[in-house]
């Protein structure tokens, strides 16, 4: 176990996964320099024939990536921040998500597509989109967003690993956290939700940056008496319903945390699903937190202002127990 | 279907390039015919006129060599070495088509025979087989990739993006850029400007253009620059300047209108590639009229045969439209 920041654990975990198997190359925005951290030293282990610097053709590396997988590579892709994927969409969604089911299982396409995403100060609307619900959308791409240094290692290995694309974000606000990590190779399961605190009488839901906001705020209301469960979902798509399920069995109340948009946001799927599912065991309705349905702000009191924060989600915590 | 390595380490074959052409028109020929009773669902964009493009280029590569393609790409995965059975299967819907009716006729893929997707999106694929080269380049097993696109497709940004990335990193692969002088329902000139050869020498790649009704010359060209893919050189441009018979889907006729002059297609059809062909070869005494009736015949033989065993196929079964999204092996590979 060692303290460390989650994109050097993340990084670590891209490492394990090269040592393990010379099929693994990783294609990245400045890749060797590695500005955000993500490849940084890859470069010096593992040499520029793995470890290559891409130009901007962010549509055309992410196709790359579907012919490389389809003849025999792993690639990783780093397009180091996630509304570049937008420039790809045709590649991502019409090749890398469909290929397989289009031809009927033929082709398996191990590949990750990694890009740090959320609002990080200021960055404008941009470089500030949280589109991992665009991702889910998608049918064919596995989505994760890890919360601590540890998930995002051990996501890291098992997203290399699985044999579909996995689009793996990284909130740009959480790089620089530390955390305990695992020495070694070690995977966190896609599509396993973790419980990070234990309680009885709300569930929490949060996703990426927001699992902080929502231990904060369980924190803060354990001192009024109010036990509040959280869970990080980890993975996005598939994601671990039945955790969620379970939970709200126990506690009959639910908020979601979320930093993408509100409309067909990864919280209204939560909430349709605890809503549709189970219904019954529902003593209040479901809120949440989310980005307003606008594009981010650059002003810093503007972007303040459309966070999800400990102000809202406790609001929209007391709000479930009334 | 026969393996191409033999005729891909010598000349071309030109009795058996013939074959192939036939068998690509007469499939198309079948498409055309099914399309117009309502016996086909979806879109169906036909090859007629190009099949020397696919054959000549197809016999260049190795049956290990992969290609990407089109809408247009029956031809295409016939010259690679489709199975036309299991291609009918596909457009009919049946379990045993190629994507198990998952797919269609802008969908075939045919993995084992290099065949990595045909593509409803147009410039699709190119990125993917300078993907399948940085693959074969890495691990340097000697494959070749090359995409066939068509003129409309030159226009799209994934176009230049990977010009610039096979040149930048001398990738083994072939961009088969097929002019067949129609982007949809216009006229290419008038959405293209300067020729799309020349837009390989900005990036230092060499270029050719070439007769795309001649399949000797395809042959020729493709084998060249294949070769030159396979021993480190990088990446080339061919455009195989041809023409589509028929319009950019079956049906057109119900919405597209007359955009095409009838003198055009006229004196296109008169530069038929197979009858160019044919006419060679009974002239050279290669073929006589009784080998070349036997040749037809065995592959209209074939496409009905493959045709009757497709429609005799069981239908895909329903549950199957919910499965195969992802890969579930957790193995390694």
């Amino acid at each position: 176990m060692k303290d460390t920041y989650l994109v050097t654990a993340m990084r670590d975990g891209l490492a394990e996964a090269m040592r393990e198997d010379p099929a693994v190359v990783v294609f990245g925005e400045d890749a060797d320099r590695s500005v955000m951290g993500s490849t940084r030293g890859l470069i010096d282990e593992f040499g520029p024939d793995r470890v290559r610097n891409i130009p901007l053709s962010e549509a055309t590396v992410v196709g790359c990536g579907v012919g490389a997988a389809a003849a025999g590579l792993r690639p990783v892709i780093d397009l180091m921040v996630s509304s570049f994927f937008y420039m790809t969409m045709d590649q991502l969604a019409n090749q890398a998500a469909k290929l397989r089911y289009m031809s009927g299982g033929q082709v398996r396409l191990p590949i990750v597509y990694f890009a740090a995403t959320g609002g990080a100060g200021s960055a404008a609307a941009q470089h500030s989109e949280s589109p991992h619900p665009t991702f889910i959308q998608q049918a064919g791409l596995k989505v994760v967003m890890p919360s601590t240094p540890a998930d995002a290692k051990g996501l890291m290995l098992a997203s290399v690993r699985d044999p579909n694309p996995v689009v793996y974000l990284q909130e740009a606000s959480l790089g620089g956290t530390r955390g305990p990590v695992p020495n070694g190779p070690f995977e966190v399961p896609l599509g396993r939700a973790t419980i990070r605190r234990d309680g009885s009488d709300v569930t929490v839901v949060a996703v990426g940056r927001t699992v902080r906001v929502a231990l904060a705020v369980a924190e803060e209301l354990d001192g009024d008496g109010v036990s509040v469960e959280v869970i990080d979902p980890r993975s996005l798509y598939p994601w671990d319903a039945d955790t969620v399920l379970e939970s709200v069995a126990r506690t009959g109340r639910l908020v979601v945390l979320d930093t993408a948009r509100q409309s067909c946001g990864f919280a209204a799927e939560v909430i349709a699903r605890v809503c549709t599912e189970a219904f019954s065991s529902l003593r209040s309705p479901p809120a949440r937190v989310t980005t307003p349905d606008v594009p981010m702000p650059f002003a810093p009191h503007l972007e303040r202002h459309l966070a999800v924060d400990g102000h809202k989600a406790k609001a929209a915590v007391l709000r479930c127990l009334q | 279907m026969a393996a191409r390595d033999a005729g891909a380490d010598a000349g071309l074959d030109l009795v058996e390039a013939l074959r192939i052409m036939i068998r690509i028109r007469v499939f198309e020929d079948m498409c055309r015919r099914l399309f117009a009773r309502g016996r086909l669902p979806g879109f169906v964009h036909l090859y007629i006129g190009q099949e020397a493009v696919a054959t000549g280029a197809c016999m260049a590569l190795r049956t290990t060599d992969q290609i990407t393609s089109n809408h247009r790409g029956h031809g295409h995965v016939i010259a690679k070495g489709g199975d036309p059975a299991r291609m009918f299967a596909e457009l009919l819907g049946k379990a045993d088509g190629y994507c198990g009716g998952k797919g269609g006729s802008m969908h075939i893929v045919d993995f084992p025979s290099g065949m990595l997707g045909t593509n409803g999106i147009v410039g699709g694929g190119i990125p993917i087989a300078a993907g399948a080269a940085v693959a074969n380049q890495y691990l340097a097993n000697a494959k070749v990739a090359l995409s066939f696109f068509g003129d409309g497709a030159a226009n799209q940004g994934v176009f230049f993006e990977s010009l610039n990335l096979a040149a930048l990193w001398r990738l083994p692969v072939v961009f088969l850029a097929e002019n067949n002088q129609y982007t949809e329902w216009t006229r290419t000139g008038d959405l293209t400007a300067g020729e799309i050869v020349d837009r390989a020498a900005p990036f230092g790649i060499p270029a050719r253009t070439v007769d795309g009704n001649n399949v000797e010359d395809v042959f020729r060209e493709v084998r060249q620059a294949a070769e030159w893919a396979r021993s480190g050189q990088g990446p080339s441009l061919i455009e195989c300047v041809t023409y589509r018979w028929h319009g950019h889907n079956e049906g057109e006729e119900a919405f597209a209108g007359h955009y095409r002059p009838a003198e055009e297609i006229e004196a296109w059809k008169a530069r038929d590639p197979i009858a160019a062909l044919e006419s060679r070869l009974l002239e050279e005494g290669t073929l006589d009229r009784t080998r070349l009736e036997a040749l037809r015949g065995q592959e209209q033989d074939l496409i009905d045969e493959s045709y009757q065993s497709a429609l005799a196929a069981p239908v895909a079964p329903v549950e199957d439209a919910l499965t195969g999204v992802f890969a579930q092996s957790a193995g390694r590979r």
